[in-house]
């Protein structure tokens, strides 16, 4: 009798190559963020003509810049700029599309009418020019670019709300929650908002990956973080400048934010699977 | 009809409501910003006095009430008239704009055309055989493809195609011979110079379109319809071409034109990275001069172009979908 080979369910590493791997990267991204200031070899900023624009090598590990800057240094101060941007950028979205998407499913009527076409004219927007416009009259900074990018990225979240709170609204617990005497407040907060959470979570790890990415290339068009500091995409500009001598201040900082963005991404995909089996590709 | 031509009066209204709420916006948000245009002309100038300052402001209107300032901008647009620009060579916005359209627009659709192009068969493949290595495969790229930001792509492109292995050229339009081309010498050079610009736009796009492609065929196959064409007998081919793609592609066509707002913002760095004389690079001059009515004709011109992506998403949609056709659904 010919023996069936036993049908093997994938390990459990297999199942969840994406989820690790994104946790990996995010991980080790923020950490090396985060401590940067331990681990760096050099300072920031430290400038040393005697090693200008030298290749890779072991004192400096990714060469230096034309100032004679370390790169590895400044990449890893980079990653604390993007981590910032990624957190307060997201942070303000996700608020202001939780509450407007909250309000709008809970009210329905003309309040959801007017939010829902508020957020119809924001998707319009040519965004990035409004955001290039904004940020060039403010005077570039970290804070503003926060600021701006999270001003212009809340709509997905509040339509993502809006949907989960228009089906939340008509369940037997909220019902309940209103006919004990809870008023509006209480039952959106309390009651709808902790179970409307998941698409948000899943939207603002999203988020972060795309709002790292506008911030370099608002640096990169030197409306960002301003030099001295140090951003991933302000590096690449010095980069572009010296293309044909030191092909590494071009490749590094490009490499971090490669590397973070998808981390993100990953996340947010595998996040998505777990948390709504319905959005399942 | 009635229903039909009701229907269309509807979007129209609302797309000119949207279309007014864009500007609305815009304008204030950019003449409410600190500084000004005369901070050019008058604070960076040693030689220019406050008198100076208020003569430019009432040249240009800045020194009336935002509203005024406003409902005069919007009379003149009604006439089509977006003013003069008041910095670099000051002359009327539209024909500033105009000399720049051709190139950005152009360089938009060929990546467009490019990026169906790629993602549809790519898309299609994948779903198809869903799991399999080509499937896995793509995934793996096309996570990649999204994380990659478009300037670093341009760079390390720059540096392999434009200097380690000098074939394409990596900056400008046009070669310094150009004049004395042939036509067709001119349209190989243009070519060799945009080259680079396109596939970089193209780069940018491919992989958010094939993963909507992919998911956008799985849904389709998951549908009673595919599953009766099959238990019919008939073909792979014809289940998958005659009864799933046509389905299919319809939220492609959506988000083709949706895409059109990124696309635009797109314009600005890939224009700066190769020095392209198109609307990205005149709207950055034009917001580091704080060049306020240039700065609102290219806006306005993002929004048309942006609303008329979504209108033809629109129609695309009710021309492939009999259901919308048919009956006056609005979704």
């Amino acid at each position: 009798m010919k023996k069936r080979k036993p049908l093997k369910r994938p390990s459990y590493l297999a199942r969840n190559a994406l989820l690790i791997i994104g946790l990996l990267l995010v991980g080790a991204m923020s950490l090396a963020a985060v401590l940067a200031p331990w681990i760096a070899p050099y300072p920031p900023s430290e400038l040393n003509v005697d090693a200008l624009l030298q290749p890779p090598s072991a004192q400096h590990l990714m060469g230096t810049d034309a100032l004679g800057r370390d790169v590895f240094t400044r990449v890893l101060y980079g990653g604390r700029v993007s981590l910032w941007v990624g957190f307060v950028a997201v942070g303000i979205s996700s608020a202001i599309g939780l509450v407007l998407g909250l309000v709008s499913g809970y009210y329905g009527k003309v309040v959801d009418e007017i939010i829902m076409r508020g957020v119809d004219v924001m998707l319009c927007f040519p965004s990035f020019f409004l955001i290039l416009a904004v940020i060039a009259f403010l005077e570039p900074s970290l804070m503003n670019i926060m600021v701006v990018i999270g001003l212009t990225s809340w709509m997905g979240v509040a339509r993502l709300v809006r949907a989960e709170t228009l089906t939340l609204r008509e369940r037997d617990f909220v019902l309940a929650a209103r006919s004990a005497g809870a008023g509006p407040v209480r039952v959106i907060f309390k009651h709808i908002l902790p179970n409307a959470l998941a698409p948000v979570l899943v939207s603002a790890t999203l988020g972060v990956a795309g709002a790292i990415l506008v911030e370099s290339s608002l640096s990169f068009l030197g409306l960002g973080v301003q030099p001295p500091d140090a951003s991933w995409g302000n590096m690449l500009t010095d980069g572009k400048e010296v293309l044909g001598v030191a092909w590494w201040l071009s490749v590094f900082p490009g490499l971090a934010i490669l590397f973070t963005v998808l981390g993100y991404n990953l996340l947010g995909e595998s996040l998505r699977d777990r948390l709504d089996p319905r959005l399942k590709q | 009809m009635v229903e039909i031509i009701r229907r269309i009066a509807i979007k129209l209204l609302w797309v000119g409501a949207v279309f007014l709420g864009i500007t609305v916006i815009s304008f204030w948000v950019i003449h409410l910003a600190p500084g000004s245009p005369t901070d050019m002309v008058t604070t960076l100038n040693p030689n220019a006095d406050t008198d100076a300052r208020a003569k430019f402001e009432k040249l240009y209107g800045l020194d009336q009430p935002l509203h005024v300032q406003y409902g005069q901008w919007l009379g003149r647009l009604v006439k089509f008239d977006f003013g003069d620009s008041i910095s670099g060579d000051r002359r009327p916005v539209w024909e500033r704009i105009k000399e720049r359209l051709p190139l950005t627009f152009g360089m938009n659709v060929a990546s467009m055309v490019l990026t169906l192009l790629i993602a549809v068969p790519l898309g299609i493949t994948a779903a198809w055989w869903r799991d399999g290595i080509f499937d896995k495969a793509t995934t793996v790229i096309v996570f990649i493809g999204f994380a990659m930001p478009g300037f670093w792509l341009a760079l390390l492109l720059m540096l392999w195609l434009g200097i380690e292995w000098p074939i394409l050229p990596i900056s400008g339009l046009t070669s310094l011979s150009y004049g004395s081309m042939t036509p067709w010498e001119k349209f190989i050079d243009l070519a060799r110079h945009l080259a680079l610009p396109i596939f970089i736009y193209t780069a940018g796009s491919w992989a958010g379109m094939s993963r909507f492609m992919r998911s956008s065929m799985l849904e389709v196959l998951r549908q009673d319809y595919i599953m009766t064409a099959r238990a019919k007998g008939l073909s792979s081919r014809t289940v998958l071409f005659k009864h799933a793609l046509r389905n299919a592609l319809m939220p492609v066509i959506t988000i083709l034109g949706l895409s059109v707002p990124t696309l635009i913002g797109g314009s600005v760095i890939i224009e700066s990275i190769f020095a392209l004389p198109g609307l990205g690079q005149l709207f950055y001059g034009a917001v580091m001069a704080r060049d306020y009515p240039l700065i609102m004709g290219s806006l306005v011109l993002g929004a048309v172009l942006t609303l008329a992506g979504n209108l033809l998403a629109d129609l695309g949609y009710g021309m492939a979908d009999p259901r919308i056709r048919m009956a006056g659904r609005d979704a």
